[in-house]
């Protein structure tokens, strides 16, 4: 059944259906409907939703919630999750399975409450402190925020690390139509976890290893199932990409506006394509590379000052050039100016 | 010979052996003379004597005690610096049969911690929290605690605690029994025979009462640190007795039955109940009525807030969503949806949609005047604009573009509600595009207008609109 | 005339840290340092063997969970529980 529903409403929607029991989190626009949404269901179907102090007891209370292997969530936005990264750190070292969403705003700082990208960073190169990293899903719209939070919830508990849907003011705001399977996941048994049983009374979770040989050996250990994911869990999208002569690349809410300007270039007569990276890490760098290997020119687009287009630039390297072009702020790219740039590339190319 | 029987030993909650700890298996780390190991032994003596052990989950801290599960032989969290309650109520809420002790240090819980052990206090959460003071951060090599002295030296008050410049001592206990949900709140201490078996004592009854789902317990036990305070062990206890408990006086601040009062719960229903996936008809995934019409819609709704421009939008887009179209709702939110102004992007599609921001539209619904002269520029050659007034401002003049004064709010007002001004130009916008059909429309209303009379107006309103387009002259359409 | 044993004390000099808590509290001061160092560089505590009452006193002071083994002469007239022999402590 299709139901007109909101980006942020539909990623509790699809948690539901990934089993997840436990919601804590703190109100932050343009994230809270997210909030709404657990607190108005979850206490339906016996699970927990809290509004914690703060994000910083939230997160932690993310990560008792785990411990004890519950499917847990949060969500946040910018100034949230930066509160939250100590506890991303803490979660990825006790190799606790959750997820966490942010609906990313205008930063730094106080910023605004305009839909950015400028979170990347923060959260597909670490943002807390150590060794890990955070299995991220950029979603494209609204059946996405429903379809990639259950994958997130499906591959936190496979690899027993944070999944993070790194998402935008607009994807979460927006309203398009929403198909829920009738499926409901049962969350996988968790034999590590300390749940007060005889079963469980020698289980410790904890990210402390004090001896450096054991904790060297811990890092190693994060760092196989860390390549294990590079390898099997890269996802991506093409669109138009065959004959490109020009790539565009962008996620979110950018890869949606770059669908436009394909289209709209093409019918003024430039073969334009689009890349979208659906998992921001594991980066989908060989996918990218097939799919530049005959094009002239790689736009990268981005609502930041720049951030994935490092990842982009070390996937391709000396392959093709890669442009860059970019609005902040809580302006998204319009089609016009991606197009504008598009032209102006292949003028320069051909002159 | 006299036979002996062994009355005090190694608690079975401890491991026989500390086999996480790197050397020395069968000591602890802590100091000679420190008090985390007597408290230690209460808490596991109790766990025991009330046969908790496999229901136990231990939440050790960031502190000296931050290994406390190298000895605890129950189920062991560790938490990150002071959120160890933050953790112990997610614990808790998870397994509620389970019993969560969350074991905090004065830094942990007074400084760092501070917010989330007010709020689990607050919220009652059904745990037990020690605290143990010793008024010096030890692990980290002897710096101020919230809880030192006034005058008391650390490395980081080297001239003494001076409330000038660091405030006073903070006392917990006190501090959270202005709450109204803890049961249980005591001070204890370490410094002598006697008071160490009070300790006893308190550890005991927190541990009953959470046994007993009474709600949140604390002790607090005053503990020395001889080789911090940089005195003998014995120095270090009176020291406790002299100093500490001075400035933390000893005693029950919270002894009581707490009952919640009675709230309304929300309904028990399953996943696909909630989520309407259980009674969802099979015919519901092809739409009534499929649309015929293959144009692209780009529509931009704008106004001020109260007029029912979100609405508006969301209505359209749910009506194409039913007649089988590719739809996207994007709104203004947060301040700027507070501080008056509001508009929405409504795009309808037989295709996938892209960017659901739209630029250029082919409509343009404004709601008043500044929304009229701020987007009337943006919209499309062959769009029209559809103008909440009977005429349209002289100097508004967009080449190509269809102007269309639909005075909603006046024939709302007509129909006795300023408020459904939005259906009417829903039904002007209807007539005037035929972008969808009107059936659709009444139906979308039936769906989401539960009030009967609501109804009945917005339906008028609906035909209201339709009628005053249709009265327009030819030439005007 | 000697003295009938009512309890006796044993100490783990592999887990005595010698603070020393346990000889200040004893109330029928049987238990001193050992004059010889324990592998660990301390003077652990010694029962001197004689006088031990198995109060328990010096379990409860003691912050090694296992240093200290009380005992007390069997069969007592009536079981001693962990919560008389804090209360005997107490008083």
């Amino acid at each position: 059944m299709r139901q007109l529903c909101k980006g942020n409403v539909a990623v509790i929607q699809g948690a539901l259906l990934a089993g997840c029991q436990a919601y804590y989190g703190y109100p932050i626009t343009p994230a809270s409907e997210i909030a709404e949404a657990a607190a108005f269901y979850l206490p339906q179907v016996g699970g927990v939703f809290l509004q914690a102090e703060s994000e910083v007891a939230a997160i932690n209370m993310v990560y008792g919630a785990a411990s004890a292997g519950q499917r847990v969530m949060t969500a946040s936005s910018g100034p949230g999750i930066s509160l939250m990264q100590e506890g991303l750190s803490y979660l990825a070292g006790a190799e606790l399975p959750c997820v966490v969403v942010d609906v990313v705003r205008g930063g730094p700082g106080l910023g605004n409450i305009a839909p950015e990208q400028s979170d990347y960073f923060a959260l597909v190169k670490g943002g807390g402190h150590g060794n890990y990293r955070n299995l991220v899903l950029a979603p494209a719209s609204v059946q996405e925020m429903a379809d990639l939070t259950m994958l997130a919830f499906e591959l936190a508990d496979r690899y027993r690390n944070p999944a993070v849907l790194l998402t935008d003011g607009f994807i979460g705001q927006m309203m398009e139509p929403l198909e829920l399977r009738a499926r409901i996941t049962p969350p996988p048994e968790k034999p590590w976890a300390v749940r007060g049983t005889a079963a469980t009374r020698k289980n410790l979770i904890t990210s402390i290893h004090l001896e450096p040989d054991a904790l060297e050996a811990h890092i190693r250990k994060l760092e196989a199932k860390y390549r294990e994911a590079q390898q099997r869990e890269p996802r991506h999208e093409l669109y138009l990409a065959e004959d490109a002569e020009v790539l565009l690349v962008g996620y979110g809410i950018v890869s949606r506006v770059l669908r436009s300007a394909a289209e709209q270039a093409r019918e003024q007569g430039l073969r334009v394509g689009l890349f979208r990276p659906i998992t921001l890490w594991p980066f989908p760098a060989q996918a990218l590379r097939e799919a530049a290997r005959d094009v002239r020119a790689v736009l990268v687009v981005e609502m930041s000052t720049g951030q994935m287009v490092e990842d982009v630039r070390l996937a391709l390297r000396e392959q093709v050039p890669v442009h860059f072009y970019s609005r902040v702020g809580g302006n998204v790219p319009l089609v016009e100016e991606v197009n504008a740039k598009m032209f102006e590339l292949v003028e320069t190319a051909v002159h | 010979m006299a036979e002996y029987e062994v009355v005090h030993s190694k608690s079975p909650v401890f491991y026989p052996v500390y086999e996480r700890k790197a050397d020395l298996q069968h000591q602890t780390h802590y100091c000679p003379g420190c008090g985390h190991g007597v408290v230690h032994k209460l808490i596991a003596e109790t766990i025991a004597d009330l046969d908790l052990q496999d229901r136990t989950i231990f939440v050790s801290p960031v502190g000296c005690s931050v290994f406390a599960y190298y000895y605890f032989d129950v189920g062991n969290v560790q938490a990150a610096h002071g959120r160890a309650s933050a953790v112990a109520t997610a614990l808790k809420r998870a397994c509620p049969e389970s019993i969560v002790i969350a074991y905090q240090g004065d830094g942990d819980l007074a400084a760092i911690g501070t917010a989330e052990i007010v709020h689990a206090a607050n919220r009652g959460e059904p745990i037990t929290v020690f605290f143990i003071n010793n008024a010096i951060y030890g692990m980290t090599g002897g710096q101020m605690a919230p809880t030192t002295l006034v005058g008391q030296t650390t490395t980081t008050t080297p001239w003494g605690r001076r409330p000038e410049n660091e405030g006073f001592p903070l006392r917990v206990c006190e501090l959270l029994a202005t709450l109204e949900a803890p049961v249980y709140i005591e001070r204890v201490a370490l410094s002598d025979n006697k008071n160490i078996m009070k300790a006893r004592k308190a550890i005991r009854k927190a541990l009953e009462l959470q046994r007993d789902g009474a709600g949140f317990s604390l002790v607090e036990i005053l503990s020395p640190c001889p080789t911090i305070w940089k005195m003998t062990p014995t120095e270090a206890r009176d020291w406790v007795a002299e100093h500490m408990i001075r400035n933390f006086p000893l005693g029950v601040f919270r002894d009581r039955k707490v009952k919640m009062p009675e709230s309304s719960r929300p309904p028990r229903r399953t996943v696909a109940e909630v989520l309407g996936l259980a009674d969802a008809p099979a015919e519901a995934e092809t739409p009534a009525t499929r649309s015929a019409d293959a144009r692209e819609w780009k529509i931009k709704i704008a106004g001020f807030g109260g007029q029912g421009v979100l609405l508006l939008g969301q209505i359209l887009a749910e009506m194409g969503m039913r007649e089988g179209k590719e739809v996207s709702w994007l709104p203004s939110y947060g301040p700027e949806m507070r501080s008056g102004s509001a508009h929405c992007h409504v795009c309808l599609s037989s295709k996938r949609i892209g960017s659901p921001l739209i630029e250029h539209p082919n409509v343009l619904v404004a709601m008043n005047e500044i929304s009229l002269r701020k987007f009337a520029p943006s919209v499309v050659p062959g769009g029209m604009i559809l103008y909440n007034r009977r005429t349209v401002p002289a100097d508004v003049e967009i080449p190509n573009v269809r102007v269309f004064a639909i005075p909603a709010s006046e024939l709302a007002d007509q129909l006795g509600a300023a408020k459904v001004g939005n259906i009417v130009m829903l039904g002007a916008l209807l007539e005037l595009t035929g972008a969808l059909s009107s059936a659709t429309a009444e139906t979308v209303l039936q769906g989401t207008v539960k009030n009967s009379d609501l109804l009945a107006l917005d339906l008028q309103a609906l035909h209201a609109g339709r009628d005053y387009v249709r009265q327009l002259p030819l030439e005007a359409r | 005339m000697a003295i009938e044993p009512r309890g006796r004390v044993q100490i783990d000099p592999n887990e005595c840290k010698g603070c020393g808590l346990c000889i200040d509290a004893c109330p029928p001061r049987c238990l001193v340092f050992e004059a010889e160092l324990s592998p660990y560089g301390v003077h652990p505590a010694r029962y001197v063997g004689s006088g031990c009452t198995g109060c328990g006193i010096c379990f409860y002071v003691c912050p090694e969970p296992g240093a200290i083994t009380v005992y007390r002469v069997s069969p007592p007239p009536k079981v001693i529980s962990a919560t008389e022999a804090g209360r005997a402590a107490t008083l």
